[in-house]
């Protein structure tokens, strides 16, 4: 591990904290220009984070201690994973410690405790959202699996650094499978960060909240954490995505310059992201709850077909 | 050959996988007739790519005529019938979705696998391309199974004979003059058929469903 | 060269004639007129080629030797007898309120678009003008099928229709994987699917993928020639549809798709060096046989028993030339000849008894014999023949058969022998009380066309008696040509 690496993993840790609230914000600002409402500030979610660590966390009384343990084991899995994805740089120390793999188990990991904890209370809600999140996570990791191995494919490994400079580099060519499995990534990322058509992330009614329902005991700064969290699961799949389907402006090891550029690119290319997620939730609607594994479906059929199309035509 | 012509001739070979896929989610007439028609469009599409990329003359002129009769004639018919049949806006209730997506990926890797010793003979830039049209073709042939309405049983029956048209393409050159038109004009003539046989159904039972259409079995 | 074209152009020109000529009083007998005339195109035809040998025409388009010069004649010759059984009984429909005059009118013009399909196909050089032909045969009797527009007769015509369509879609999958493996042989130039030339380099064709492509046109041709687990339009067909339509499915569609499929395997025979073509057609031919044999005997309606009938003896056949060798190839051809006029003449008989009884039922139909002796005796006698008994031409071409089964592959034997009679205690049984036995049912109004019946027949007869020598010679020319 090198000096020149140590500093572009402390950088992406900067980044990511610092980017995930941002792009929430953007994300909700766009959203309400979007609805013909007054868009809340770009930095209204560090206001809230701050306003959230100042008040008094409040725990039921038969809370266990998977509870409290909780929101700093799901922050540092989603902060682990922003780190491993190449967002400025591929020269990335932590990324030789996890691949692609290990990030979809990251996110099962903390995605398993979010659900343990918020059956912990026995509230009816809690239990209701953690059904329901295991419902969407076990359709949508075999999806984003196929995605990761199409990838993977593409540039024979499953290191993320490795794919996305083998990704940058290859010359112009029409790759359909590259195509599908983008497709079905968005559609993961939308099932997964619960945002519309799965879930309204700016609803608490019952009868639809997946997300919601389960961080509703939280409080203060645990929620804080949860918060926090969510957004960078958020910044995490975006930079995901776009490392893998638009992985240019990414800057390569000992390439100064590039290192340079990379976080004007990464803040514009989230930029569009951001717009395109705000059009996507605005035009579409929210759907049943039991057309939910339809749609993860057909993100894992897409999925599939990728993965078939390259081994196939090699396209 | 420039592997940029091969590139969009397998894009134009993955759009044929993916609407074959939809097709056999699809439970809208109309929509099923649309992705009939842009199915149609994707295999013209290939056939004027492989015409350009090797100058095969007689492409263009297939091309052509898969533009006339499944890009714009076939789609007006069954549009006009689907009209006049007032089955324009029916849904139809198809039981597990899910399975039958597994099965049509079963379906491309058999397909694929019986189809790779033999696409290696082939000259044709386009011979990779064999095993995704005979996946097509299975595949619409899935569809027709699990159908249970008229119409979409016979857009089944459409669509499997674009996948051997893209068969034809993939593996050769496509087939000569002579057959070609012989294929489409009986593909027209059948189409017409149809048509008429579909009104006499209805006329004797009220309804497009097949499941009137059980009667004669064995005892 | 003129009378080939005669052959064709009468029954093509007669298809928009008839539908232009409309319902008139002497429809049914124009219709007779073409087929006379097509008949006699194709007896002109005949006596070229036995004294000139094959001939090819349109740039090598079309070509008739020994093989289908005599499906031809037999095609026109069953086209013909038919139309003129098909008068007295479609007018008799007709009384009945069954068929009316735009029904007529497109049963008779797609009588001769049928006989034109099937000619066609018979006679084109080219396999993908003859996958054409045979989809075109399948679509002009469609409507035919369904011309009574009952329930039930939509719903034998629907599945005809979608499960030849799909089977068939197999066999043009085959012909495009005949073509890719002839183009590698013969170029893309327009003759690589031309018969006559594949023939002359069939070994040369890349077994792999001839292998493939003989899969899946027997598949696809197999499913209309009725081959079990393939066979399911088959009886819904023959018993929905009018009784002439049964008679020329059963005794020349059948027959024109197994032609395509001979036709086939001789290229794949060719190209493949081994018994692969010949085994698969011995399998699906012995399955056909047995499993037909034992859905006979559950059979109420008696067209529906006689379409099961058609299958075992096209497995029979398809049995035949799958074990190849001179003998085998005679006696499939000579039984093809044979099943198609005695199972037309059946149908016809069967058409005229159940028009009497005004049902299919075979319950129903008792004492055929007292009302009508010359439909009784012509059902009797067609049944007897048609369950092999000598001496009827299909006891010999069965004989052979069956000899041949026994020294080549024995095991098939028992099997044969058990469908055979299986086969003919369940024909038998249900006949025998229709034509004899007590009745209450009224003679008919219009006289019926019972020549024909005779007539085939009589002709079943000879061939079991005595082959003409000429006939002979052509059997054993066309059986040399399949090898």
């Amino acid at each position: 591990m090198n000096l020149e690496g140590l500093l572009a993993q402390l950088l992406a840790a900067a980044v990511a904290l610092v980017g995930a609230p941002l792009v929430t914000g953007w994300v909700n600002q766009c959203r309400a220009w979007l609805q013909n409402r007054r868009a809340p500030p770009l930095l209204m979610p560090f206001r809230t984070l701050h306003k959230l660590f100042w008040k008094e966390s409040v725990v039921a009384h038969d809370a266990s201690p998977v509870f409290r343990i909780t929101p700093y084991l799901v922050f540092g899995c989603m902060l682990l994973a922003a780190l491993i994805i190449p967002t400025l740089s591929t020269n990335l120390p932590m990324a030789t410690a996890a691949d692609a793999i290990a990030l979809v188990g990251l996110f099962g990991l903390a995605r398993l405790f979010i659900s343990l904890a918020a059956m912990d209370i026995g509230t009816s809600f809690g239990t209701l959202g953690a059904r329901r999140e295991m419902l969407v996570g076990f359709l949508a990791e075999p999806a984003f699996l196929m995605v990761v191995f199409t990838a993977s494919l593409i540039s024979s490994s499953t290191s993320l650094a490795t794919t996305v400079s083998a990704l940058a580099h290859r010359e112009f060519t029409i790759l359909p499978s590259l195509a599908f499995a983008g497709i079905a990534f968005t559609m993961v990322s939308l099932a997964e960060n619960a945002r519309v058509p799965v879930d309204n992330p700016t609803t608490h009614l019952e009868l639809t909240m997946i997300h919601e329902a389960l961080i509703l005991e939280y409080s203060g700064r645990h929620l804080a954490l949860m918060e926090w969290a969510a957004s960078l699961k958020l910044f995490a799949y975006s930079c995901a995505g776009l490392a893998i389907f638009f992985p240019w402006g990414i800057a390569e090891a000992n390439d100064h310059v590039a290192l340079l550029w990379a976080l004007p690119a990464l803040a514009a290319k989230l930029a569009i992201g951001g717009f395109l997620l705000a059009l996507i939730e605005t035009t579409l609607a929210k759907m049943r709850i039991f057309r939910v594994p339809e749609f993860l479906a057909t993100a894992f059929l897409l999925g599939v077909l990728a993965l078939l199309v390259h081994l196939l035509l090699g396209a | 050959m420039t592997p940029f012509t091969s590139q969009v001739i397998n894009l134009f070979a993955s759009v044929l996988l993916l609407i074959a896929f939809a097709m056999l989610a699809q439970r809208r007439i109309v929509t099923l007739i649309n992705l009939f028609a842009v199915q149609g469009l994707a295999l013209v599409g290939s056939t004027v790519t492989v015409a350009w990329a090797t100058g095969q003359h007689h492409l263009y002129w297939s091309a052509g005529i898969t533009f006339v009769l499944k890009v714009v004639a076939l789609p007006l018919i069954l549009h006009r019938l689907i009209r006049r049949l007032n089955v324009k806006w029916d849904i139809e209730t198809l039981i597990n979705i899910p399975t039958m997506m597994l099965v049509g990926i079963v379906l491309v890797v058999f397909a694929f696998n019986l189809a790779l010793p033999i696409s290696e003979f082939s000259q044709s830039i386009a011979r990779g391309t064999l095993g995704i049209a005979l996946a097509c073709v299975l595949m619409s042939f899935l569809m027709m199974i699990t159908r249970s309405k008229a119409v979409p049983q016979v857009i089944g029956f459409l669509a499997m004979e674009n996948g051997l048209f893209f068969a034809a393409t993939s593996a050769t050159y496509g087939m000569p003059m002579v057959v070609e038109l012989g294929i489409a004009l009986d593909v027209l003539v059948g189409m017409i058929i149809l048509g008429v046989f579909m009104f006499q159904i209805r006329e004797q039972f009220d309804s497009l469903d097949i499941h009137h259409l059980e009667k004669l079995k064995e005892d | 060269m003129e009378a080939f074209i005669a052959l064709l152009a009468i029954p093509l020109f007669g298809g928009p004639f008839l539908w232009l000529w409309g319902d008139r009083p002497s429809a049914p007998e124009v219709n007779a007129g073409f087929s006379l005339a097509t008949f006699a195109a194709s007896a002109w035809l005949t006596a070229e080629v036995i004294s000139g040998g094959p001939i090819t025409a349109f740039g090598e388009q079309f070509f008739i030797d020994a093989l289908n010069v005599f499906l031809v004649a037999l095609t026109a010759f069953v086209g013909f007898t038919t139309s003129l059984f098909s008068r007295p009984y479609m007018r008799i429909e007709r009384d009945k309120g069954k068929m009316t005059g735009p029904r007529l009118r497109l049963y008779h013009s797609m009588y001769q678009a049928f006989m034109a399909t099937m000619l066609l196909a018979l006679t084109t050089n080219n396999l993908g003008i003859l996958w054409v032909a045979m989809e075109a045969a399948t679509l002009a009797t469609v409507l035919l099928v369904s011309v009574y527009r009952t329930a039930a007769s939509l719903e034998a015509a629907w599945k005809y229709f979608i499960l030849c369509g799909v089977g068939i879609a197999q066999a043009l999958f085959g012909t495009i994987l005949l073509y890719f493996a002839a183009e590698r042989v013969l170029g893309a130039e327009g003759n690589a699917l031309l018969w006559t030339h594949l023939n002359l380099v069939k070994a040369d064709l890349e077994p792999a993928i001839m292998s493939l492509a003989f899969v899946f046109l027997l598949v696809g041709y197999g499913t209309k020639i009725g081959l079990v687990p393939l066979h399911n339009w088959l009886p819904d067909a023959h018993a929905e549809g009018p009784t002439p339509i049964s008679a020329v499915l059963s005794g020349l569609l059948l027959n024109v798709a197994l032609y395509s499929v001979i036709r086939c395997k001789v290229l794949a025979d060719g190209a493949l060096e081994s018994r692969f073509a010949g085994n698969m057609m011995m399998g699906f031919g012995l399955l056909s046989v047995v499993v037909a044999a034992f859905f006979l005997s559950r059979q109420r309606d008696v067209k529906r028993m006689f379409a099961y009938s058609s299958i075992e003896h096209m497995g029979l056949v398809t049995f035949a030339f799958g074990m190849a060798g001179p003998i085998a190839n005679f006696a499939g051809l000579l039984h093809m000849t044979v099943h198609s006029l005695v199972k037309s003449a059946i149908f016809f008989a069967v058409g005229h008894a159940a028009q009497k009884a005004g049902t299919q039922v075979m319950e129903d139909i008792r004492g055929l014999v007292k009302v009508s002796p010359t439909v009784g005796w012509g059902l009797m006698i067609g049944t007897l023949a048609i369950l092999g008994m000598p001496p009827f031409g299909v006891f010999a071409s069965e004989f052979l058969i069956l000899t041949t089964a026994m020294r080549e592959h024995p095991w098939a034997t028992p099997f044969l022998l058990l469908a055979l009679g299986v086969a003919f205690a369940a024909v038998f049984s249900r006949v025998q009380p229709m034509v004899f036995g007590d009745t209450h049912m009224k003679p008919l109004a219009h006289q019926p066309a019972l020549v024909p019946v005779f007539v085939h027949l009589g002709l079943g007869l000879l061939l079991g008696l005595y082959i003409p020598p000429y006939l002979a010679a052509w059997y054993q020319e066309a059986a040399r040509l399949l090898g």
